[in-house]
């Protein structure tokens, strides 16, 4: 079993150790080729517009859109969210976006950096409550009728989940706590 | 925002962004055009200042923080974090700063120093601080006091990588040292370093600075940044190398390509052609005021 991790840009070296300790094989994957190797994908947060940017000019936009076509478990966090959702708003114009689940997400939507924040989150089919770091954090408007939601803060969903795709507006490799990432390997074991 | 339990200005929720700004290229800029511009080309983040460092070093006299007004203007005009430069040790200009909603604030040697002896206590902020190293000694004082990311000083506003590089190289050589240290050799190093023991024996066990580490001063072309995250830092900022070049969006896309490929010469190459003049360098020996040996 070998996961990727998109590594155009952002904290994808904190999901690769995130995997690490849960002793599963974790590669960088920066073109279509690194992608064809792995056998499910996480997208990092970082900048969204600059991983748009770059998930384009380096061929792997398509070579996705194939892969999740072909049932290719992927967990997006954050920056990953906004690229996986159907709709982006307050994005670039331009902004490239992958549809591969059915939310619309708002940029930002909680807020600048000095609103970025900490909560303890109830996730559904967890023990225990769950450090959710949220910064400069997604904000999600609405879902699809097929779109599971698995945490709210505030009445807003920050955890979703439809058929192969897992999405957190938080970022669960900066927590210290792998269940999120072991989530989602039992999704990939199960595919 | 409603009510519901949280806290912000954690250190987790300050270092985060930091981790989040890696591999990516954070660019200077004066207006809300060169910060649009910056955003179209990737960018992860822009440094509002009114002017860029080669501007400032050519003016002379005492660089400030910029107008509230100009920093306001960029930020409505992008979508990315955007950063402003205090002076050193000046704690009003960065309460300033944090109150206008900055998401990073530089406490940077490019702008005349505030306080001769003292840097900011930056752990008085909910916003998050980088600050300026020449070595692992300065690096370490300034995370002591709150600093959430370590950028190399180089010799802002020359286009010469020359100091970034050898100040990239005396942090992590150092840091490579120290990891290789027995425990009653971190005393030594302390008090050779200047730095709290306690951050030195975390860098022992870690081989890790506790805090990212980027690249800054005098990059102005792809194959500088490839050098640079080659040498280990984790992200590249770009002052004059960019909008003091002859044609700024293409080297900006090109630079933020070199940065995310800068293990593939290849893609280098590729990125590298047809770019324009960059901006003109100037050589260590000819300048008056070298701006790394601001701060202690």
């Amino acid at each position: 079993m070998k996961v990727g991790v998109l590594a155009l840009q952002g904290a994808f070296n904190l999901h690769i150790q995130a995997l690490e300790r849960l002793d599963v094989e974790a590669t960088e994957v920066k073109s279509p080729e690194n992608l064809n190797s792995v056998e499910a994908l996480i997208i990092p947060g970082g900048e969204s517009t600059t991983m748009s940017f770059l998930i384009e000019s380096s061929g792997i936009f398509d070579a996705l859109r194939k892969s999740s076509d072909n049932g290719m478990p992927i967990l997006g966090t954050c920056a990953g969210m906004i690229l996986l959702s159907s709709k982006i708003i307050d994005g670039r114009s331009d902004q490239k976006h992958l549809s591969l689940i059915d939310i619309e997400t708002r940029r930002n939507g909680y807020g600048r950096q000095i609103d970025s924040f900490e909560s303890d989150l109830s996730i559904e089919g967890f023990d225990g409550s769950f450090r959710g770091v949220f910064i400069r954090a997604p904000l999600v408007e609405k879902v699809g009728s097929k779109v599971e939601v698995l945490s709210q803060v505030n009445g807003r969903p920050v955890m979703c989940k439809q058929g192969s795709v897992l999405v957190t507006s938080f970022h669960p490799e900066l927590a210290d706590d792998d269940r999120i990432h072991a989530e989602f390997l039992e999704m990939l074991s199960k595919s | 925002m409603d009510e519901f339990n949280h806290d912000t200005g954690t250190r987790l929720v300050k270092r985060g962004l930091a981790e989040m700004l890696k591999g990516g290229v954070i660019m200077d800029v004066v207006d809300s055009d060169q910060a649009k511009i910056a955003e179209d080309s990737g960018a992860t983040a822009v440094m509002a200042l009114e002017r860029v460092p080669a501007d400032i070093r050519r003016d002379g006299g005492v660089a400030r923080m910029s107008d509230p007004e100009m920093i306001e203007e960029i930020k409505n005009a992008v979508t990315i974090p955007v950063m402003a430069k205090a002076r050193i040790g000046h704690f009003a200009e960065a309460q300033i700063l944090q109150s206008i909603g900055v998401d990073y604030i530089d406490e940077s040697e490019v702008l005349t120093p505030a306080d001769e002896a003292h840097h900011i206590d930056k752990w008085k902020f909910d916003a998050p601080f980088v600050c300026g190293a020449t070595n692992l000694g300065e690096a370490l004082r300034r995370i002591s006091e709150g600093a959430c990311l370590i950028r190399s000083k180089g010799e802002a506003g020359t286009g010469n990588i020359v100091e970034a590089v050898r100040h990239l190289r005396s942090i992590l050589g150092d840091i490579a040292k120290i990891s290789q240290a027995d425990s009653a050799e971190l005393f030594d190093w302390a008090k050779r370093l200047q730095a709290p023991l306690p951050l030195v024996q975390e860098v022992s066990q870690t081989a890790e600075l506790p805090v990212p580490i980027f690249c800054a001063g005098g990059i102005a072309t792809p194959a500088d940044a490839s050098l640079v995250m080659q040498l280990g830092a984790q992200a590249v900022f770009v002052g004059s190398g960019i909008f003091k070049s002859e044609d700024p969006a293409p080297r900006a896309r090109a630079i933020v390509e070199a940065t995310t490929n800068y293990l593939d010469p290849s893609i280098i190459a590729k990125v590298s052609r047809k770019l324009g003049e960059p901006m003109t360098g100037i050589e260590m020996d000819s300048i008056e005021t070298r701006l790394a040996e601001r701060g202690w």
